[in-house]
């Protein structure tokens, strides 16, 4: 399929080369997300009716999951609102360069080396899955956890260069990132020679029209979605008109798939793992379970605990390494175990994302009528503002939901397919696509056994 | 420069603003808000509350987990309020008397659920009291008749088949006069009756079942359909939980107030001790406690068993309608009760 330049549409590249639009986008969101934090600790202990639970963990995460990864890859870190107070403490500036926008944060240092990696935004997500029962369903836990991601991105950005906490530390951004392969939309270069041959590099150091890459990433050399935040400085900064936000063909990152890191080849088994776990704590018919997962600090807690460190972190990694290692025994290539493992990894992609929006799709369209009456009371404390509060619970698409969800985990598995067996031919070991099929089949047997029953 | 100012503002108007409306909003409304949460949770918050009298009183009610309700002891100003969670609603008080009023959850919300009880002490002019109609209240009957509420009452008796209320009648036996009134029926056990009955020349020639038939014919006279009407829809209220819907004491929460289960805890933490409900189907048990017993028992509670004590909740009136009730467990009474 061929690449199309949405920016050629002059509509679109003003509105994006403008930061009042972002702007705007981005107050609103933190406005809301002032409200949920407040909501979280100051309001009803009702999860259902309180805005911090309803609006982050049912609709921010429907809108998430089920639009915004899979349509615009990284979109919502361009609106994100978590990092915009520290940015606008780092940058002096809350709309864009006052004076030059590559001089400003000169004394702030890099990230530490080691860190720059997604392994803390792979334990970041851990630590919120262990948890998750508690966070998901009582909001002065969630109110907490806002504020204290908001506080370390400020932190982050008062001592980082850049977006620090977005690239290294979000326990979301990692996810995001990995699945953003698949999105129909990219930005990219134009011309890669135009930045070859500028010594400038204004994308990357900033210059008076806008800041250099926040997500310290060079355009120039981007060939996949993960790292690029979509917050279009590079569109405002480049003095050749060379950015491109290319319309094309869904997970082209894949086709051929570039090799994941170890940080993110672990992204997609915790991901995995933890969209199995949650299926089965969540919407399964275990209350033990349920009970086990609320219960921090309890035994069956720390057994709860326990099970999912396991097998997001060795259990579903070993056995995708044994399946790399049998696919080595059938038909052997050059390539390291290790580097095999990673290889493969990334035919986990379509599946992961597809298990998530599987798994979404059973809480979201069963509870999403929860957020009429938090619009109108968002704290539960009797208000009526748009005079919804009264509005009772409502499941939309009850009958369709598990078909749906049938087509989603099958329509990954065969994308998972389609990958592995890229990876394979380039690997000149076609026969390697069997055993990662098989592992992936289990994989979405399992799902759809918990999920659909 | 000018731009950067109203962005600032912009962003500053969207997150302080709405924030700090928020807050405004909730700052000035005074309305007193009472919070309600399982027992094990807090139960009533807060659980005391002061009023003037006859001076309206507005409380918002807010359920913090699940549905609770609202009612004032001893009165009916205020009928029953149910409290969703996360669904406010408002009421009006008004007393018209100083004094010390109960205000207790009217849904079963959890094995604690009658822990749940808060007091709104309302200030006044004492001299409204003086002019009180209902006069200076009677203290209860067992105390009256120095019945030791905890001493042992079961009695070994032989009841063969459950007594019956319409046999009795049909047996036209002439009974002492004195057994026909309601205080006599009230102040005595069934098992008492019973045995003066059976040195009774009169019923003499009758077999020991006939004899219980009278008593269950006695005990239903002392009552009335509408009092056993009102006695039942407060048991399905209030103690069937426990004592299960047939009086036989096996209600939901009778295993773990037994100590059978620790799935639902009654009381974790709060150091008392529990036992199996009271099955009032148990002939043993029932025809050796006389009404004025049982009465005293729901008003004062059961020391040490997990029996609530009521006698803050219900009337004079409801607390003698349950006990009547209590009695169609053991005896068979021509009553049909009526779902409302």
């Amino acid at each position: 399929m061929p690449k199309y330049d949405l920016l050629r549409i002059p509509l679109l590249r003003k509105t994006l080369e403008s930061r009042w639009p972002q702007l705007i986008l981005r107050a609103a969101a933190l406005g809301g997300f002032a409200i949920a934090i407040l909501a979280g600790l100051l309001g009803t202990r009702v999860g259902n009716h309180n805005f911090a639970i309803v609006v982050v963990w049912i609709a921010w995460w429907a809108a998430l999951m089920l639009l915004a990864v899979p349509l615009l890859g990284r979109g919502w870190c361009a609106i994100c609102p978590i990092p915009m107070p520290g940015e606008w403490l780092q940058n002096g500036a809350a709309l864009g360069p006052v004076q030059d926008g590559s001089r400003h944060g000169r004394s702030l240092k890099r990230f530490p080396k080691s860190f720059r990696n997604i392994w803390m935004q792979n334990v970041a997500f851990t630590l919120l899955a262990l948890f998750s029962a508690v966070i998901l369903t009582r909001p002065s836990v969630t109110g907490w956890i806002l504020l204290g991601m908001l506080l370390v991105a400020v932190g982050a950005s008062l001592v980082y260069e850049r977006r620090t906490f977005c690239r290294y530390i979000c326990p979301v951004g990692g996810f995001i990132g990995l699945y953003s392969q698949l999105a129909p939309l990219e930005l990219r270069v134009v011309d890669t020679k135009i930045c070859a041959a500028h010594k400038e590099k204004s994308c990357y150091r900033g210059n008076a029209e806008g800041y250099g890459c926040p997500w310290d990433v060079f355009p120039g050399g981007l060939a996949v979605n993960t790292n690029c935040g979509l917050c279009m400085e590079c569109l405002r900064t480049c003095e050749y008109d060379n950015i491109a936000l290319n319309l094309r063909a869904p997970g082209a990152d894949l086709d051929p798939p570039h090799g994941l890191k170890l940080d993110e080849a672990y992204k997609a088994f915790i991901m995995l793992g933890s969209a199995l776990v949650y299926s089965a704590v969540m919407l399964g018919p275990w209350g033990a379970l349920k009970t086990a997962a609320y219960s921090i600090g309890s035994p069956a807690w720390w057994g709860y605990a326990l099970g999912l460190l396991v097998l997001i972190w060795g259990l579903l990694p070993g056995l995708f390494y044994l399946t790399t290692r049998a696919a080595q025994a059938l038909a052997p290539v050059r390539l390291p175990p290790r580097k095999l493992f990673a290889r493969y990894a990334a035919a986990l992609i379509p599946l992961g994302l597809t298990a998530w929006i599987a798994f979404s799709i059973s809480f979201v369209f069963a509870n999403i009528s929860y957020l009429w009456p938090v619009l109108s009371d968002p704290f539960g404390w009797g208000w009526d503002l748009f005079g919804t509060a009264g509005a009772g619970w409502t499941p939309y698409l009850s009958l369709a939901v598990p078909m749906l969800q049938v087509v989603v985990l099958l329509g990954g598995l065969f994308w998972s397919g389609r990958t592995a067996a890229k990876i394979a031919a380039e690997q000149g070991a076609r026969r390697h696509v069997w055993p990662v099929t098989g592992f992936n089949t289990l994989v979405t047997i399992g799902l759809l056994w918990l999920l659909v029953g | 420069m000018k731009k950067e100012w109203l962005a600032r503002l912009l962003v500053l108007a969207l997150v302080v603003g709405f924030s700090a409306a928020a807050l405004y909003a909730r700052w000035a409304d005074r309305t007193l808000e009472v919070h309600a949460a399982m027992p094990e949770k807090g139960g009533w918050l807060p659980n005391t509350l002061t009023a003037r009298a006859d001076e309206p009183l507005t409380l918002r009610l807010i359920s913090d987990d699940v549905v609770h309700g609202f009612a004032i002891g001893q009165s009916d100003q205020q009928p029953s309020v149910d409290i969703l969670p996360g669904k406010p609603v408002e009421i009006t008080l008004l007393f018209d008397k100083p004094g010390t009023y109960t205000y207790y959850c009217t849904r079963w919300c959890g094995p604690n659920h009658w822990r749940m009880r808060g007091t709104i002490e309302v200030e006044g002019d004492d001299s409204s009291l003086a002019n009180d109609p209902s006069g200076p209240v009677a203290p209860p009957l067992y105390l009256m008749l120095g019945i030791d509420l905890d001493a042992p009452h079961d009695v070994q008796v032989d009841v063969t088949r459950q007594p019956s209320a319409r046999r009795g009648a049909a047996l036209d036996t002439n009974l002492p006069a004195e057994m026909l009134s309601r205080e006599y029926v009230r102040a005595h056990s069934p098992y008492e009756v019973w045995q003066t009955l059976r040195e009774t020349p009169a019923a003499s020639p009758l077999s020991d079942a006939d004899l219980w038939d009278l008593v269950a014919r006695l005990w239903e006279r002392s009552t009335t359909p509408d009092a056993l009407q009102t006695g039942a829809q407060l048991y399905a209220q209030n103690c069937a939980t426990c004592h299960g819907t047939t009086g036989a004491g096996d209600g939901v929460f009778a295993a773990a107030l037994a100590g059978e289960t620790s799935a639902t805890p009654i009381s974790p933490g709060l150091g008392h001790e529990t036992v199996a409900p009271t099955d009032f189907s148990d002939p043993a048990h029932m025809l050796g406690a006389s009404p004025a017993l049982l009465h005293g028992k729901i008003i004062r509670g059961g020391m040490g068993t997990g029996m609530p004590s009521w006698g803050l909740i219900f009337t004079d009136e409801q607390t003698w309608a349950l006990t009547d009730y209590l009695w169609t467990f053991t005896f068979q009474f021509q009553f049909k009760e009526t779902t409302p």
